[in-house]
């Protein structure tokens, strides 16, 4: 009796474990069987090179260049603020911060974790879009650096708990070893506890980055959504998933249009997929 | 114990939901135009008042989300501030659905600046440049040394569909103007609203229903000869402001039941008293 209980539930456990893989394969397949259509009319070199997005025209132009660029971009500029602020939080936490001051910084920054995207948006839109506008004398604050501050604040939670992590478990014995030595605190860090930690550092920012380069909402709101080819970061920009959002509820089900939304899709999951396996590449090397 | 009352509010909540669900005949969704959103609104409050029997749902997403869920068949009726394309009627008619259009009322585009830029009445032609990309400075027309920042709606907007092929084309459907790629694309006409009333070199159109005291909207000519129009009412009606343009409803096949019910509410002159009072212009007087 009991081995019949044990064996069901573990045939039930095994079955939620390939549900998820296979909605997850099924997903993908709809994304290919739908965004792999575009190519009927367009080459792939058109598509991913091409520089002019007028989904709507006749006949359709559907370049996705300068969304692409658009989204490097965004992202590049959040990675080059939230890299140093992050690691430099995890550093304070992990290494330096007396214990109570430690909570109180780490429920901060999940409590960053917990404001929904459109809410950073809003108050993206109020406060940093117009601040951007008179510190650089721009005719508009709607560009690429106002997403990218406000994409730092989303990347940075990730980064400094995942970074923290992977500081915290770096051996005791490293450290003793290198204060034995004569070691300053500083050197420890920043001889030996950080090379240490460096592949566990490396995941937490490419998953960041990951989640920096899939938000949509507060890139939407602040961007300017200017399907142009990107010359300097205090232009508009529009992004790939901005792109997404805003155009699937018009696009006719079957048009070229809604193919290329779904192609753009895919383009996405390539970008993300290629992220996280390097994540977890460095995650392993680190075990 | 508050876990057996939450459980119970819950279930309350699931079959109201069903049982609004299930009473298909007295309820119907009309889902579309933001710019028609609030017109709409206000027909379904008042005809609900009169009706309270009868439920109208309204909703926005803009018109070609209106008329995809009217192909799908997840309204009734769809609100457009453009006219059904030959694709969507192909697209309906393989799905056995009969896009029945109804025009309702009329719509002017007001074309807004910030009340300080100087300029205060371009023409068609200046619009068209403006908007396609050829004129970047407003000292080109008249105003200061500054660069235009054009602002548009969404592509799933009618109304930037209607601005593209009645300003930046003229109305020649051959014509391949498009709109300046560096054009900031807002997601909604409150968005052009909010960034004209702040942004000095800024230009936005949207219906003249957001027209407030705090954007000053641009007088246009066709012909600089013939004047400068202000975009108002009376100017919409007799036909002599530039950029008007009708709003339609549309429906599968003819009006029946309470969608009949409705549509004959809007048309009467009380909807349309709804319509002048929205701002926007009734089709009958």
């Amino acid at each position: 009796m009991r081995k019949l209980k044990e064996s069901i539930i573990e045939k039930l456990i095994l079955l939620c474990g390939l549900a998820s893989v296979f909605f997850v394969v099924l997903i993908f397949l709809f994304l290919l069987k739908e965004g792999l259509a575009v190519f009927k009319t367009i080459s792939l070199k058109d598509f991913i090179l091409g520089k002019s997005w007028y989904p709507i025209s006749e006949p359709a132009q559907l370049g996705i260049l300068p969304l692409i660029m658009g989204s490097f971009l965004v992202t590049i500029g959040a990675a080059i603020i939230s890299i140093p602020i992050g690691v430099g939080c995890a550093i304070y936490i992990a290494e330096i911060a007396p214990l109570r001051l430690k909570e109180i910084l780490k429920v901060g920054i999940e409590l960053l974790a917990a404001i929904p995207s459109v809410v950073l948006g809003f108050i993206g839109m109020v406060t940093i879009v117009p601040l951007v506008k008179s510190i650089f004398h721009l005719p508009t604050g709607l560009t690429a650096i106002s997403g990218s501050i406000m994409l730092a604040f989303m990347a940075m939670p990730t980064i400094v708990s995942i970074a923290e992590d992977a500081l915290y478990s770096v051996p005791k014995i490293y450290k003793e070893g290198a204060f034995a030595l004569g070691a300053t605190h500083w050197q420890t860090i920043y001889r030996v506890v950080l090379p240490a930690a460096s592949s566990g550092i490396v995941a937490a920012v490419m998953l960041g980055i990951g989640r920096v380069i899939g938000e949509t909402m507060a890139v939407m709101m602040i961007t300017g959504n200017a399907a142009v080819m990107p010359n300097s970061i205090l232009a508009p920009v529009r992004t790939l998933t901005a792109t997404i959002a805003a155009e699937m509820g018009e696009a006719v089900v079957g048009s070229e249009h809604y193919f290329a939304l779904f192609g753009i899709g895919i383009v996405l999951f390539i970008i993300s997929f290629c992220i996280n396996v390097t994540a977890d590449l460095f995650l392993h090397r680190n075990k | 114990m508050r876990k057996q009352k939450l459980f119970l509010v819950m279930m309350m909540l699931l079959t109201t939901t069903f049982s609004w669900a299930a009473s298909g005949k007295n309820s119907i969704q009309i889902k579309g135009s933001d710019t028609m959103v609030n017109l709409g609104q206000s027909w379904a409050e008042l005809y609900m008042e009169e009706h309270p029997t009868d439920f109208v749902a309204v909703t926005g997403g803009g018109s070609g989300t209106g008329l995809s869920s009217l192909i799908s068949g997840t309204c009734d009726i769809a609100m457009s501030s453009r006219e059904i394309k030959k694709k969507e009627i192909d697209l309906a008619k393989a799905k056995g659905i009969n896009p029945n259009e109804i025009k309702v009322a009329l719509d002017g585009l007001a074309v807004v600046v910030h009340p300080k830029n100087s300029v205060s009445q371009l023409t068609l032609d200046q619009l068209a440049g403006i908007f396609t990309g050829k004129i970047t400075n407003w000292k080109e027309v008249g105003g200061s040394d500054k660069k235009i920042v054009v602002l548009s709606r969404e592509v799933n907007s009618g109304t930037h569909v209607y601005f593209k092929e009645h300003v930046l084309r003229k109305g020649d459907a051959n014509s391949k103007e498009e709109f300046v790629p560096s054009a900031l694309m807002l997601s909604s006409s409150q968005a052009i609203a909010d960034e004209v009333a702040t942004n000095t070199s800024a230009i936005g159109y949207y219906g003249m229903g957001y027209i407030s005291p705090k954007q000053k909207s641009i007088a246009i000519a066709h012909d600089p000869a013939q004047g400068f129009i202000e975009p108002s009412i009376d100017n919409v009606l007799s036909g002599k402001y530039p950029i008007s343009r009708p709003l339609f409803l549309y429906t599968n096949g003819e009006p029946q039941g309470l969608v009949k019910k409705f549509v004959e509410y809007m048309l009467s002159s009380e909807g349309q008293k709804i319509v002048t009072e929205t701002d926007f212009v009734p089709i009958k007087k």
